[in-house]
């Protein structure tokens, strides 16, 4: 009995907090910084630098926002969050919006009451393996020893995977990434697995790279993107049409060196339309006409930010695979502005 | 019988100079053969423990002697080392502001946490060390947590002058009341500190700039700072806490008895770390969004109440071990309950408590580091958060947990010999 009320009370609480919450585009005007939830620290995706300036490809989605926004990509009050805390940090509305990895998922997006606006990231789980091991397919496994991370999804999908293929395998629990790369370079495990991406970050940071490989295989879907809170779509539509300003901006060619010059008006009406020269799309979004070029000067457009945080010249040297244009043969898609 | 055959002992005449002892009896070789050597077993133990040692030395010698310290990456650093076994502490020399004050503490404003802490082995001298220090330095004790505040969260100075002058009122009224009747000085110091803080609201916010330093917000702050701040005020809170909850438990009025034995045993039966989820994210809930009660307090509120049923506990064995003779000396006297509380129960059972107190203290000290789980930026938070996953210096393990460890080891070590000197100068005034 005593449970149950104070688990109303708790609802009730929390139901006002989103009530109060309701006109966040307004209360992130009014307040003059944006709440960016991030992770408390990931390879490339998030992580403060040597100055404490945040960076990182999660990061720069927060710093187009605040352009979009507030004028002004430094307004972020990033709140670092960790697995077990992002959640609640957006639905008690500590945080505005959350850029932090977390992966589309249909309870996530139903049960949990968020709203994902699209995917800046396509994941998915991968293998690594010494080079010397010999083998090029993640067909070839089996019978190995696997590191692998206990109690997430990638258990799971590495069970269904070998199961699916008739193969045989060895797991070796770990508990963080840390201890991972120990135990997988210290040969207690012939193939390390996790996303992609955590995969090529890990790799990085090895004395020797060159003597690790990444197997072709994708064997699950994690798709990434930022999220906001349900119920309020007006915000919702400012965080989802930032992030597809980015992707369109980098279909149609628009980067932070030739902005200026485009926004001055061209003869292609969409990245008119865009940019604010024609049409009234920034008013609908309940913000002024420029603010999708700022968006984009904040950090450049989609590629940009994909090679200067994460792509082929940094460290971690992904490549773009899924994450390329449509024309290009990738997933990213954004929809036409008009 | 022959007579021939006389013989004379030999007798000398005079004494032996005294020989040497012998050589396994004396020097290095007694004392190896006495505690390195005195068994088949020992011998076997010592020739092992010294392979282990030798084995230790020469891994980590290597390593600490080649360390790097002037290169701004990893991969530089195993550039430098070219193959050859090297700490790689440029890690250290790029990011020991970070992993001393956090990533946000502005550089410029070091100064101020510094001072602070220099001020704090000012203002704790005279309580340590009662005998070396004259009295009247407890004034600047009496300031410190005041002027603590000012200096390592900036704004205007009058925030902690109000707050100090309420407390200062406080006692005041305390004082002129607690002649009539003990509940009812308490009772008044409280409305009086409150109806001044109260006010001191309406003052301070129109003058916010008078003194004022340049304030920082509170989730700026992080790194070993963090550790040392919630440390010591947590400490120190929970110890007026803590004696109060022991008293209450052995309390004749039941609510007050019940009240203190449901929070002691309640917090006692939970671990910290939920209480910090609770404090992180269950509060999040209940408060409105905008409200700036900050993370930091949040926590300071669940470790005070974490630390202060321990002490409690700690601090009910001190009174139980005293002789129920000295109880019955003090209501023999005609001392009320407060004076004999004060004036013979709490000195004598506090004296018995220290060893306990100083364990838990260093214990929570330790404990500090767990709020890295809620994703706040202490020393541990700062490693495994963003100096991990800087690109630059992702994989760089040992330098850094090790520089950890000697930070923590260093202060806890500390408390520990001033416990046993502390200790030593107590049994001695025993005798």
């Amino acid at each position: 009995m005593k449970k149950s009320v104070f688990f109303a009370a708790m609802t009730a609480a929390g139901f006002a907090a989103g009530a109060a919450a309701a006109g966040t585009l307004d209360d992130v005007k009014a307040r003059g910084t944006l709440n960016c939830g991030v992770t408390t620290g990931l390879v490339g995706f998030a992580a403060p630098d040597a100055n404490g300036e945040w960076q990182g490809f999660d990061v720069a989605v927060c710093r187009a926002v605040a352009a979009a926004v507030l004028s002004d990509p430094t307004a972020v009050e990033f709140v670092p969050t960790t697995g077990k805390t992002r959640f609640t940090a957006l639905a008690s509305g500590e945080i505005d919006m959350l850029a932090r990895n977390t992966t589309w998922t249909f309870t996530r997006d139903v049960d949990l009451k968020f709203e994902f606006t699209g995917i800046n990231y396509y994941d998915g789980q991968g293998f690594m393996i010494p080079k010397a091991l010999g083998v090029s397919s993640a067909k070839e496994l089996d019978g190995a020893t696997v590191c692998i991370q206990t109690g997430t999804t990638t258990e799971l999908n590495l069970a269904d995977f070998f199961r699916k293929n008739n193969m045989d395998y060895d797991p070796v629990p770990i508990e963080t990434n840390a201890e991972a790369q120990q135990q997988y370079l210290a040969g207690a495990c012939d193939v390390y697995t996790t996303d992609r991406s955590g995969l090529a970050a890990t790799r990085a940071s090895f004395e020797t790279p060159s003597d690790h490989a990444i197997l072709p295989e994708t064997i699950s879907k994690e798709p990434l993107g930022p999220l906001v809170r349900h119920g309020d779509n007006e915000w919702g539509d400012v965080v989802r049409w930032t992030l597809n300003a980015l992707v369109a901006a980098e279909e149609l060619g628009i980067t932070s060196a030739n902005i200026e010059e485009l926004a001055k008006g061209t003869n292609r009406p969409e990245v008119n339309r865009m940019l604010g020269t024609e049409g009234t799309l920034g008013e609908m979004l309940g913000l002024d006409a420029d603010w999708a070029k700022r968006a984009i000067m904040a950090g450049g457009n989609y590629g940009e930010i994909f090679a200067k945080n994460i792509g082929e010249s940094t460290p971690i040297g992904l490549d773009r695979g899924l994450n390329a244009q449509w024309t290009d043969g990738g997933l990213l898609y954004a929809p036409p502005f008009r | 019988m022959s007579d021939t055959g006389h013989q004379t002992a030999f007798v000398r005449a005079e004494i032996l100079p005294e020989a040497p002892p012998p050589i396994q009896e004396q020097g290095i070789f007694k004392w190896l053969r006495e505690n390195l050597f005195s068994s088949p077993a020992n011998t076997v133990l010592t020739l092992a423990a010294a392979w282990a040692l030798y084995q230790l030395v020469t891994a980590v010698a290597p390593w600490l002697l080649n360390g790097v310290w002037t290169t701004s990456s990893l991969s530089a650093c195993r550039e430098v080392l070219d193959g050859s076994v090297g700490a790689c502490f440029s890690v250290l020399t790029e990011r020991w502001n970070q992993l001393l004050f956090g990533f946000k503490y502005p550089p410029e404003l070091y100064w101020r946490p510094l001072l602070a802490l220099a001020l704090l082995f000012v203002a704790l001298a005279p309580l340590l060390f009662a005998k070396v220090f004259p009295r009247k330095l407890l004034a600047m004790t009496a300031v410190y947590p005041f002027l603590a505040f000012y200096l390592i969260w900036g704004g205007t100075i009058l925030v902690p002058a109000f707050a100090m002058l309420g407390f200062v009122v406080g006692y005041l009224v305390y004082i002129r009341l607690v002649y009539q009747s003990a509940a009812m000085g308490l009772i008044g110091g409280v409305a009086a500190a409150l109806v001044l803080w109260y006010f001191g609201g309406y003052v301070t916010e129109p003058l916010a700039n008078v003194l004022a330093l340049e304030p920082v917000k509170s989730r700026d702050m992080g790194g070993f700072m963090l550790n040392l701040m919630l440390g010591v005020i947590c400490v120190s809170l929970s110890l007026p806490f803590g004696i109060l909850l022991a008293l209450g438990r052995q309390s004749h009025m039941p609510i007050i008895k019940w009240i203190s034995v449901v929070f002691i045993e309640f917090i006692r039966g939970v671990p910290l770390i939920t209480l910090l989820f609770v404090a992180n994210v269950v509060l999040a809930y209940f408060l409105p969004p905008e409200s700036n009660l900050d993370l930091i307090l949040r926590v300071i509120i669940m470790i005070t109440m974490f630390a202060s049923a321990y002490i409690a506990e700690v601090i009910r064995g001190g009174l139980a071990a005293l002789p129920k003779g000295q109880y019955e000396a003090a209501d023999s006297l005609g001392l009320d309950y407060a004076q004999s509380m004060q004036l013979i129960i709490l000195p004598q059972a506090l004296k018995i408590s220290i060893p306990g107190i100083v364990n838990v203290s260093v214990g929570l000290f330790k404990d500090t580091t767990l709020v890295s789980v809620i994703s706040m930026f202490d020393l541990v938070g700062m490693i495994r958060g963003p100096i991990l996953s800087a690109a630059e210096w992702n994989g760089v393990y040992w330098e850094l947990f090790g520089f950890a460890a000697l930070l923590f080891f260093v202060t806890c070590y500390g408390i520990s010999q001033y416990s046993q000197w502390l200790e030593r100068q107590l049994t001695r005034e025993n005798q």
